[in-house]
């Protein structure tokens, strides 16, 4: 019998439905769990994303043939059941649900478990078979709920406000950056926002996320006038000539790699917030739990240790193949990653 | 431990030195008196000496972190700290208890006089209650690790800072043999007690970069061997003798070869100098001396096989009078003067000058250097003081250019701390037939961009796992640079290096281009 789903050096395929979840390499048809740019690909034929998340598809892949998808809407592709199921991660994210003649396999892409009252909250999916990635599966990754890291957050901004310097948050621009605005407290100071992030809001907003106000930073801003405010930037910028010549600062990263002091010291930041939009160990293993699934598939991240963990638990989990994934979890650090 | 930790967090989240200095100042100004010691204590290198086995902490944390052994050492070989292991695996505390430092150092301490199961208990107990933010550094107490980029000179300086006293007269007071737990705070603050063992801060030099013209007219400088054995300060006062190491361990005792010199030696005496096992007329290698290093008791054959002999660069203090801020060039004739009184069957000379007009001439002497067994020059210029610690412009170190060879990376493993995740501790070989023989391991000399580059490639092409050691294809070259070849029956390849570190990733060649075994035994041949 065939399965529901394979592993090809394409990406994940659908022999049934004859199309692709996440792939790397071009192919006609494309179903796409969220916007980041390593699952949302261009050149692909046709795409399918949730709704939710076009919007910023079509901002970052410029002039695609997409089509958009409701979360929980049933849809028939060959002879595939279809389905969408928010994982969230980042907003309009989701795992992607595919039925086969009554067999069901899940395919999580990136999620975490906590609300944080922007993305659409993660639904556990029933399924007999479950590809999950594995970014933070490691024991020492856990994080704290995301009240703590907000009042962390709250207090390293007035003490650099108090000292006079200008406080710079390290973000990813499409999901951890938004999030984190929406933690913050806009009475607390002005918030200001590196272009490449304030692009991605102009769309969120427009759907009708709802993030605080914020000024984007122009050629026109006044540098040396912004000390006790609260700049978001991607990790790129910090410490670059951009950000000097705001004059004194203090910079700060916000990923769950900062849980790592090691991480933390060589990516040389004043500060680390341990927040991510991955799921942590307990939650892993809670979300595996939850599906009730017999088969594991792990990738993207710690592969072989999570797999082994699983196996010990009695589950049939298995890597998936090392050119599918890679180490690439222990290499994000190094990366500009989205964790 | 609450403020203590919180220091901890603060200097670990700034890489600005003033501020760190800052916090330190802080906490000087404000933790209670025993526990502002400790801290200076802890950053001076007085940690508290380790109560538990990393094995034993191990396993009590795997157990309370309720995983498996296997995943225990996963995670710690990805975070690359033990302490930070524990601390990260920990189920949340369930209660809360309040030490300060110094309580909690004495509960460190009074772990050593109980038996295991006693200490497992209260291990447990103290890692279910501490707060959560307390754990890493009461785990860094508990496995005597304490590095926290804070050196002993920024101390000093942030203790300066606090106390409004001078940094060099704090820096004296920090020196030698001070306990402590029984050491109050004026004994840093105020007139220096009489503690008749306390040595002077060592005045270090820098690597000389280029050729020494730079340094002006050659009469101005003086220059000697630079030796390779411990550098060391010997004391006689009262009529008893000190011998410290640079990294301050009394070493008195070691050394009983020195115990006469309080008979011939006045009250009131400091030389600062170079301890080498002696051969009667020159040094012999640094492996001879390693027989005398690491361990208590000295035996009979040590002590014939690798004599110590004290050879004297500086006079420090005479007749009880700091002679530190005297220009060497009256130091070293006094030096002299006081050395020549000795009978010559004593184990101390002075260093011998290394005579030159020019600086081209100097040039010639280092290149005998090896034929000396020193490792180059030390060049001083005659008008210095004896200042302290590592000072840019009156002393140079111009040391022979390292021995090298092209070797091939077998093994990686994953580094610590700041290099945790990276692979940077590496094995080489040489070929040796169409095998290839281990002869030496490196861990510095890249640059973090390379070391990137190797880890990305090390785990795309792991071909084995042995613990944290992957071996991988035999496939890049390095030039690995060395100071000194020993031979040595412990090594396969017969041979141990001094100071191995990587001087170049050899890009342009194959593993078939690499140094032979036979062109290593030829460098033994000639420099071992």
């Amino acid at each position: 019998m065939t399965p529901v789903l394979t592993f090809t050096d394409k990406g994940i395929y659908c022999p049934a439905g004859d199309f692709f979840i996440d792939p790397w390499k071009r192919v006609d048809r494309a179903l796409i769990t969220h916007g980041h740019a390593d699952h949302a690909r261009p050149g692909m034929g046709r795409y399918l994303a949730t709704e939710a998340a076009l919007p910023v598809m079509s901002m970052r892949l410029g002039t695609i043939q997409a089509e958009g998808i409701r979360y929980g809407e049933r849809r028939r592709i060959g002879d595939a059941t279809v389905s969408f199921h928010p994982a969230g991660h980042v907003p309009g994210s989701a795992q992607i649900r595919v039925e086969v003649g009554g067999e069901i396999w899940v395919v999580s892409g990136d999620y975490k478990i906590e609300n944080d009252g922007f993305s659409e909250p993660f639904e556990p999916v029933t399924c007999h078979s479950f590809i999950t990635e594995s970014t933070f599966g490691l024991p020492v990754f856990r994080w704290e709920p995301q009240a703590h890291i907000a009042a962390q957050l709250s207090r390293w901004w007035a003490t650099n406000a108090a000292e006079v310097r200008v406080s710079f948050l390290g973000a990813y621009s499409l999901g951890k950056a938004q999030r984190l605005l929406s933690m913050l407290d806009p009475a607390q100071g002005p918030i200001l926002t590196h272009s490449a992030i304030e692009a991605t809001n102009d769309v969120l907003r427009a759907q009708g996320y709802a993030l605080p106000p914020t000024q984007r930073i122009t050629p026109e801003t006044d540098r040396k006038a912004q000390s006790g405010a609260i700049i978001l930037c991607p990790p790129s910028a910090l410490g670059s000539a951009w950000a000097k010549r705001f004059g004194p600062s203090s910079e700060a990263m916000a990923s769950g790699w900062m849980r790592l002091r090691g991480i933390r010291r060589r990516r040389g930041a004043d500060t680390g917030f341990v927040i991510s939009d991955h799921a942590d160990w307990p939650g892993l293993l809670s979300a595996i739990k939850d599906t009730s699934a017999e088969n594991i598939y792990v990738t993207h991240g710690y592969t072989d240790i999570f797999a082994r963990h699983l196996t010990e638990l009695g589950l049939n989990a298995a890597v998936v193949p090392t050119e599918f994934g890679g180490e690439t979890g222990a290499d994000a650090p190094e990366l500009e990653g989205e964790a | 431990m609450k403020s203590f930790s919180a220091l901890f967090s603060a200097i670990d989240a700034t890489t600005s030195t003033t501020a760190k200095i800052a916090h330190l100042a802080a906490y000087f100004q404000s933790a209670p008196e025993p526990d502002r010691v400790w801290c200076i204590a802890l950053f001076s290198g007085r940690r508290p000496k380790r109560a538990v086995t990393t094995t034993k902490l191990t396993e009590w944390a795997t157990e309370a972190a309720g995983i498996a052994p296997w995943l225990f050492e996963e995670s710690y070989a990805v975070t690359g700290d033990l302490a930070e292991t524990i601390a990260l695996l920990l189920p949340p505390p369930e209660g809360t208890i309040h030490l300060t430092l110094t309580e909690a150092i004495k509960e460190v301490q009074s772990l050593h006089a109980e038996e295991d199961a006693q200490r497992k208990a209260r291990v447990l107990a103290l890692w279910a209650t501490l707060p959560e933010d307390q754990r890493l550094v009461f785990n860094k107490l508990l496995t005597g690790g304490f590095r926290l980029g804070v050196s002993r000179k920024l101390m000093t300086r942030a203790l300066a800072q606090a106390t409004g006293l001078d940094e060099a007269t704090l820096a004296h007071r920090l020196m030698g043999a001070w306990e402590p737990a029984s050491t109050p705070w004026d004994a840093f603050t105020e007139e220096a007690s009489e503690d008749v063992s306390r040595p002077y801060p060592f005045a270090l030099a820098h690597g000389l970069e280029g050729a020494p013209e730079s340094l002006g007219a050659p009469e101005e400088w003086q220059a000697e061997w630079k030796w390779d054995g411990i550098r060391g300060q010997i004391i006689v006062r009262n009529g008893a003798l000190h011998i410290w190491s640079r990294g301050e361990e009394l070493m008195t005792d070691r050394f009983p070869e020195f115990a006469p010199l309080p008979d011939f030696l006045p009250n009131g005496t400091v030389l600062d100098g170079e301890i080498v096992a002696w051969d009667g007329s020159k040094p012999l290698p640094f492996a001879a001396l390693q027989t005398r290093i690491g361990r208590k008791s000295v035996t009979k054959k040590a002590l014939s096989e690798a004599p110590a002999h004290f050879l004297a660069y500086d006079l420090l203090e005479t007749g009880g009078t700091d002679l530190r801020s005297a220009p060497l060039s009256r130091r070293r004739a006094k030096l002299d003067r006081l050395l020549a009184t000795l009978p010559s069957t004593l184990p101390i000379s002075p260093s011998p000058l290394v005579p030159f007009t020019s600086w081209e001439s100097l040039a010639e002497a280092r290149a005998k250097a090896r034929e000396a067994q020193a490792e180059g020059l030390m060049l001083k210029r005659r008008e210095s003081p004896y200042f302290i610690g590592r000072k840019k412009g009156d002393w140079w170190k111009w040391k022979l250019d390292p021995l090298t060879i092209d070797a091939v990376m077998i093994y990686a493993q994953a580094g610590h701390g700041r290099r945790a995740n990276l692979f940077t501790d590496f094995t080489f070989a040489v070929r040796d037939g169409n095998s290839l023989v281990p002869f030496t391991k490196a861990y510095s000399g890249l640059t973090d961009a390379e070391f990137r580059e190797i880890t990305q490639w090390v785990r795309k092409n792991t071909l084995e796992r042995f613990g944290p050691v992957r071996s991988v294809p035999a496939h890049h070259v390095f030039e690995i640079a060395f100071e000194g070849i020993q031979r040595s029956t412990r090594h396969k390849s017969g041979v141990a290096l001094r100071f191995p570190r990587m001087l170049r990733w050899r890009h342009d060649k194959t593993p078939d281009q690499a140094d032979t075994l036979a062109h290593l035994h030829e460098l033994l041949a000639q420099y071992g």
